[in-house]
């Protein structure tokens, strides 16, 4: 039923299965968006990787959609994040309708002046489609198709994977192993991990249907409309002009009924009207779980995206939330291997990421609880949020149909360095992310180094700067300067994955360099 | 006199608003006629201005 043509990717024959192949120094098990994502920056920073995938096809049916700008700015180090723009849909506008009326308006990305827009809609297949390639080509990743994880054995030294396979089974060794399979990670039920959390009762319908007449643009949510009165609605569109209807079904609807085409038609026809045709692409009944790993790092174990922790999706914080964890995994994972940081900095994407989880998993409850009130009261106050909005902003800013997904803080992560000139009055400090910003003819995220990066404002030559850091010379005075709240001399340091590790009013090389090595967990000033 | 704000003077409203309704939690109707009228009578008492006071009791009763 779907217009998407899913390609079998090939399948070959394991060197172990002939007693071959060495340990590995990374093996990632899942080829979801996060595993490949890793594979991909763990190339760039010389670490050879297996990737382990039980089927042979990028993501079926419908998955995450809303790709946040973030996660686009990952990916554009790889060059797919312009296929991804070009391919999918562009939108910074959403509504909300109370009934019959639009009750707000809202613009994601108020200001110009980034390389990316807030969010690109674009099913998750495509993204997949896309790392898939790029993996490929990759000569240190080898990705294995229908290679199904079956047992894990961790050793002090290494973890031991059972892998079946067409052709029988296999032992994989591999100094550390990252379980990116999923949220149903059978990596983290091999291992008995509890996964704890609170479980939703609502249910949702989505239909993902072609429809064959004007399509809007913009992200569209509606609190009790006219079409389906007892509940809400969320529009989305995607690419190849497909959109998402997600309908709320409430806690005591028979799913099976629901997925019917004749009932999903029957939805449909009352919200599009009786002139509009579609074609189906994908129809399901869904609850969800809020649910997180005590810990992300078991030994030699790391969990990321799904398997590691699982939101609502209401503000696209599953795949966004993946993406940036093995963002912050990768070039701490690539230290690690190649002997340059002790073991010990990996504790830190536990807690950073734990805390970002816990931002996410926060935000996409409240989001959940005003979207299904679970008392009286509850649904008393969003309803009279709803009713104020149209004559008191402030309401606006109360109704909440998903927080969408930015990057979290990571406030007082060990690796930072606190500020010590007092004088800020602006500017991404010490634990949160990087803006990005116009400079000279491009952008400054593509002026980044791969590893740490240090942006000098209104200094040309700042001299040799610490080795592991790339120098960025930030001239003239245009937004950049406004963004980062600079004076001449003002000077940050830039994790890999674009978080600020410290900054200082005038650069002082031994400040830097001692930045630096907290930040690679080396020594904790 | 001060008008009745109509723009967020919220810096964190969604934080505001959950602790506003997670206050009611557990509560029978009857306990959350009684909070809110605690609630709203230290509220008022807070903002003082009588002439705001009745205008957002006005607002309150027409939408």
């Amino acid at each position: 039923m779907s217009s998407y043509e899913y390609r079998r990717y090939p399948y070959r024959r394991p060197p172990e299965l002939e007693g071959e192949g060495a340990r590995r120094p990374v093996v990632i098990v899942g080829a979801g968006m996060a595993g490949p994502t890793l594979a991909l920056e763990l190339a760039a920073r010389g670490v050879r990787t297996v990737v382990l995938d039980e089927d042979d096809t990028v993501s079926v049916g419908s998955r995450s959609i809303c790709q946040a700008k973030h996660s686009l700015e990952v990916w554009d180090r790889f060059g797919i994040s312009q296929r991804m723009v070009d391919k999918g849909i562009t939108w910074e506008q959403g509504e909300v309708y109370l009934r019959d009326r639009a009750i707000y308006r809202f613009n994601l990305q108020p200001e110009p002046g980034h390389k990316f827009p807030a969010f690109v809609n674009l099913q998750q297949y495509y993204v997949e489609e896309f790392l898939y390639e790029r993996c490929l080509a990759e000569p240190a990743i080898e990705m294995r198709f229908r290679n199904k994880v079956v047992g894990v054995a961790p050793h002090p030294d290494h973890v031991a994977v059972d892998v079946d396979t067409p052709d029988g089974r296999y032992t994989l060794e591999a100094q550390w192993l990252v379980a990116c399979d999923g949220v149903r990670s059978p990596v983290r039920h091999m291992l008995g991990l509890p996964f704890e959390g609170e479980v939703f009762h609502d249910q949702f319908l989505i239909a993902d249907i072609r429809l064959l007449d004007d399509l809007p643009k913009e992200r569209r949510f509606w609190f009790y409309p006219p079409f389906h009165p007892t509940n809400s609605v969320l529009l989305h569109r995607q690419a190849d002009n497909v959109l998402r209807v997600d309908f709320q079904l409430g806690r005591d609807a028979d799913a099976e009924e629901e997925k019917k085409t004749e009932n999903v038609d029957r939805r449909l026809r009352l919200m599009f009207g009786p002139e509009a045709r579609w074609e189906h692409e994908w129809t399901s009944v869904y609850t969800f779980t809020c649910r997180m790993l005590q810990r992300f790092v078991h030994d030699r174990v790391i969990f990321a995206g799904d398997a590691a922790h699982v939101v609502s999706p209401f503000g696209a914080r599953g795949g966004n939330g993946a993406i940036a964890d093995v963002d912050n995994l990768a070039w701490k994972l690539a230290l690690v291997v190649a002997g340059k940081a002790p073991a010990a900095l990996l504790d830190s994407y536990c807690s950073e990421r734990r805390a970002a989880a816990r931002e996410n998993i926060l935000n996409s409850t409240r989001s959940t609880d005003f979207i299904t009130p679970k008392f009286p009261a509850s649904r008393a106050f969003r309803d009279a949020a709803l009713t104020l909005a149209p004559e008191f902003p402030f309401a606006r800013a109360l109704i909440n149909s998903g927080r969408l997904s930015v990057p979290t803080q990571q406030l007082e992560s060990p690796l930072d360095t606190p500020d010590r000139d007092g004088d800020w009055v602006g500017g991404p400090g010490p634990g949160r992310a990087m803006l990005d910003a116009p400079v000279g003819n491009g952008w400054l995220i593509d002026r980044l180094g791969r590893d740490f990066s240090l942006l000098t404002f209104g200094k040309d030559d700042v001299g040799p700067v610490p080795s592991g850091a790339t120098a960025v010379p930030v001239a003239g005075n245009g937004l950049a300067w406004q963004r980062y709240d600079s004076r001449p001399g003002t000077t940050y340091l830039i994790r890999p994955d674009r978080y600020v590790a410290g900054r200082w009013r005038t650069y002082d090389p031994v400040a830097v360099n001692a930045a630096l090595d907290r930040a690679m967990g080396r020594s904790h000033a | 006199m001060t008008a009745l704000r109509r723009t967020l003077n919220l810096a964190r409203p969604d934080g505001v608003y959950n602790a506003i309704v997670d206050a009611h939690k557990g509560l029978s109707d009857e306990q959350c006629r009684d909070f809110d009228a605690r609630l709203i009578l230290l509220l008022a008492n807070h903002i003082g201005d009588e002439a705001v006071i009745r205008e957002a009791l006005k607002e309150a009763a027409a939408t």
